[in-house]
């Protein structure tokens, strides 16, 4: 085809005006399974740059032929905001000069829209594309591979970087539409025999939750919810990732039908339990920043009411039309929770970077109601602390925290503790959950923690919240 | 009664977040032959560090035949269990041989009387000998039916509707309630047909038991929901007592609410009423008072 | 106190592996996912668990997976029995 953009990696990269100190970026919509950022970075690797800013709305296990690239000076700077595996643990123990930049799905779209983060060059993923550019992350053709559904963490790259490169395993006949990426936003198309392995981007079906106590928390969250006072006709919800949170949905939904109640939209994370509320009436429309797995993928390339979003659009603090503006209700995880309702989700209690701040700081600040479900203890790793060993959701944003051992309230919403009491769940003091805590496991030894920053918080308005330091073995 | 194996630290831990009214940790059939002695030291230790709340801890030793049941009963007595229960009861010789040991051990600790026993019968001389096991011994508090072992050794197998164990089901209840003690039906082992379990559990409440054995956390809501009075009962039975509490402070015999007269079952079936709503979760403690 | 090779416990999430070998004097080796915060106490529960039991002279291989002090007492104990063939309980 005449203007056709397709060119090699190599060619594009050189096309790309790419230098030494730039700045690149990459998306997680293939999660575990991406193959995306190892590809290009062992090629620029391979091209001799050096001193690159890797800018990826995430990073997971996977990622871990980073390490590499980042002791041979490749790449001296990364800003995510997710870390996991032996990337995470290298990272933690001090591989890096410079601290790692975590930013919230929010914060990292408001950066990248504001030029705060500016990025060079983005390569950005896609499931199809045709040979101008315009991509997608649903399939269009018999040979689509690897399909992620939404690529709403990639829009704000594509519509902010200097120059875009679109990388597929599905050259498609032009036009692809209705695109996520416009070809007016991309210079180069590069095909490749894969872009992810299928089976480590989502699960193929609705897993429900055996395990007992995430079922019990569920129930929990769901007569929480029930009786907040938010729970009336046209409300509407998010569930962050966690078997307790996403079950929740399940227990929700007998109430719903039961009450007649209809839930307007449901935002974020968009998964199997959403989509079928959604086909049954209950839930409106679903606004979809990233698809959790092939029912969610499906659902969106051929539903108009399931509405793909920008990660600016889904939770910008700044951008008007910003979705959790508009959010009631949201059910979020935990690795820690302090008695000051402060939550850690990235620092495990080891010290060891192993999770992502996601859109939780932003989802629990902008909804009227936001709700952590998390186990007491899991193992003898206590889940309700005294202090949080990182800061990344402040206490004055989350509302309700459910464990199996009681269900706490923001002494700052006395409303929602009355409204909960006066339904007959169990209210208790936080304290008492973090004393609960220490009588069962005995009182943790402080943390090995060194004098490195390897990590720095910055929270979704820009400002830095926190710092991660180094853990001595 | 939630049934929780005693070889498993991780379940144990966890057992009474779900809420049951009674934790049974299992030393006999769930534990290898190989594993008894591990598991009777970590019962042992379960029970005396881990705070289960007001959850009734009961403990199913090896029979007093093997060579662990007298060691079972050392262990836990030691660790303070609120109930032995013993398996394959079958004489009320046995029970009276369970309380010589159990004697033995609260005299050398210097609390005779602290244990009670609950004695499940799985087999056809147990059902016939119901009534003498159910007052057996002033310790007993309950009987129970195993009826897998009882239906082997009918010479037939369970089935959905039961009807192998009526006989059985209907002795144990008339058995209990001669003596006075509580009584337990037996475990529904099938976790993903929850709506048989919830026929059996209404089977079993209308036949009279006070409550029903369970093996995983998921079934306990079920029984709750089953065994839960409904509101018009809760009412009727929180007048009921409050016209006695009355009667009695007027120094009374009579007891009437809303002009009649009411009965001394009347009564008692009130008393039931609200403790089952107490444990059900749907009444306060403080309310009924 | 005659030590033979003995193990009690599991590999199970909320159990805790116990290998007991001849030694001279205590030797504790700790292998858990929560040594960072917990290995110290979890070393003090082993090692008076032992003293409380007689034993002066062993070596053990301890492999965590979250076990709680009362299960670190119950299957020490275990593994000492299996290892001297002397029980804490009445015959």
């Amino acid at each position: 085809m005449r203007n056709s953009k397709v060119v090699s990696l190599e060619e594009a990269i050189r096309k790309s005006g790419l230098k030494d100190g730039m700045t690149i970026s990459f998306h997680h919509h293939f999660r575990g399974g991406d193959k995306v950022v190892n590809l290009v970075v062992d090629q620029l690797a391979r091209m001799g740059f050096k001193n690159l800013h890797l800018a990826a709305s995430s990073l997971s296990d996977v990622h871990s032929p980073l390490i590499e690239h980042i002791r041979n000076g490749v790449i001296t700077k990364i800003s995510t905001s997710g870390l996991r595996g032996e990337l995470a643990n290298e990272i933690s123990h001090g591989l890096m000069k410079e601290p790692v930049v975590f930013r919230s799905h929010g914060g990292r779209g408001s950066a990248i829209a504001s030029g705060v983060l500016h990025i060079d060059v983005a390569f950005l993923g896609a499931s199809s594309c045709d040979e101008l550019g315009n991509a997608s992350g649903c399939p269009r053709s018999e040979n689509a591979k690897s399909i992620c559904g939404s690529l709403g963490y990639a829009l704000p790259d594509a519509r902010y970087a200097d120059h875009v490169v679109v990388i597929t395993d599905d050259l498609v006949a032009y036009p692809n539409v209705p695109k996520s990426i416009s070809a007016s936003d991309v210079e180069s198309v590069v095909v490749v025999d894969s872009v992810g392995d299928s089976s480590k981007i989502s699960s193929g079906a609705i897993r429900d939750s055996k395990n007992p106590r995430d079922i019990l928390l569920a129930k929990q969250a769901a007569k929480v919810i029930i009786n907040s006072g938010y729970f009336k006709d046209g409300f509407s919800i998010q569930t962050g990732t966690g078997g307790a949170s996403l079950a929740a949905v399940k227990y929700i939904r007998e109430s719903m039908v039961e009450k007649g109640i209809k839930a307007s939209f449901a935002l974020g994370g968009i998964t199997a339990h959403m989509v079928k509320l959604h086909q049954e009436g209950l839930i409106g429309k679903l606004i979809d920043v990233q698809s959790f797995d092939k029912v969610a993928a499906e659902s969106i390339a051929s539903d108009q009411t399931h509405q793909e979003v920008s990660s600016v659009e889904y939770a910008s603090a700044e951008h008007t039309g910003s979705a959790v503006h508009a959010l009631d209700i949201v059910i979020l995880s935990a690795l820690e929770v302090d008695v000051n309702f402060n939550v850690n989700v990235l620092v495990g209690s080891d010290g060891i970077i192993r999770g992502a701040v996601g859109g939780h700081p932003d989802t629990a600040e902008d909804s009227a109601l936001s709700i952590i479900v998390c186990p007491l203890l899991r193992g003898r790793i206590p889940c309700v602390v005294p202090k949080v060993t990182t800061l990344i959701t402040p206490g004055k944003s989350v509302d309700v925290v459910v464990t199996e051992y009681g269900i706490a309230v923001n002494p700052a919403r006395p409303e929602i503790a009355g409204r909960l009491a006066e339904a007959g769940l169990k209210i208790v003091d936080i304290n008492d959950l973090a004393a609960k805590a220490k009588s069962i496991i005995g009182e943790p030894d402080p943390l090995p923690f060194g004098n490195k920053v390897v990590g720095i918080v910055v929270d979704r308005h820009g400002d830095v919240l926190d710092e991660i330091r180094n853990i001595e073995d | 009664m939630m049934f929780v194996p005693g070889n498993n630290p991780g379940m144990m831990a966890d057992a009474h977040i779900y809420g049951p009214d009674s934790i049974m940790l299992d030393l006999e059939d769930s534990v290898t032959m190989a594993e008894k002695d591990a598991a009777r030291l970590l019962v042992h230790n379960a029970l005396k560090s881990i705070d289960f709340g007001d959850t009734e801890m009961v403990v199913r030793i090896n029979p007093l035949s093997t060579p662990y049941g007298k060691k079972d009963v050392e262990a836990v007595v030691k660790a303070g269990v609120d109930v032995i229960r013993m398996p394959k009861t079958e004489t009320a010789d046995e029970v009276r041989e369970l309380e010589a040991e159990i004697i033995k051990v609260e005299t050398e600790l210097g609390c005779v009387g602290r244990t009670r026993i609950m004695a499940a019968i799985e087999s056809a001389l147990g059902i016939v000998n119901a009534f003498e096991i159910a007052s057996a011994s002033d310790r007993m508090m309950g009987i129970a039916l195993g009826a897998e072992d009882y239906s082997a050794n009918l010479k037939t197998q369970r089935t959905p509707g039961g009807a192998e164990l009526l006989l059985a089901r209907e002795t144990i209840v008339v058995a209990a309630r001669a003596a006075g003690i509580a009584c337990f039906d037996t475990v529904y082992s099938n976790l993903d047909d929850m709506e048989t379990f919830r026929k059996e559990v209404e089977l079993i409440k209308t036949l009279g038991f006070d409550g029903k054995s369970i093996i995983n956390p998921r079934q306990i809501e079920v029984v709750n929901e089953v065994f839960a009075p409904s509101q018009k009962d809760i009412d009727k039975a929180l007048r009921i007592i409050a016209a006695i509490k009355e009667a009695q402070a007027k120094g009374s015999g009579v007891i009437a609410v809303n002009g009649k007269m009411v009965d001394r079952p009347v009564v008692i079936r009130a008393e039931r009423t609200v403790a089952l709503a107490i444990a059900s979760g749907i009444l306060d403690k403080e309310e009924a008072l | 106190m005659e030590i033979k090779n003995a193990m009690a416990g599991t590999l199970e999430s909320g159990d805790i592996l116990i290998q007991v070998e001849p030694g001279e004097g205590l030797q504790v080796d700790l292998q858990s996912s929560v040594s960072a915060q917990f290995g110290r106490q979890i070393k003090a529960v082993i090692t008076e668990t032992l003293k409380g039991l007689g034993v002066e002279n062993a070596s053990i291989k301890a492999t965590d997976k979250g076990a709680l002090d009362c299960t670190i007492r119950a299957r020490v104990t275990a593994a000492v029995v299996r290892a001297t063939g002397k029980d804490v309980w009445k015959d």
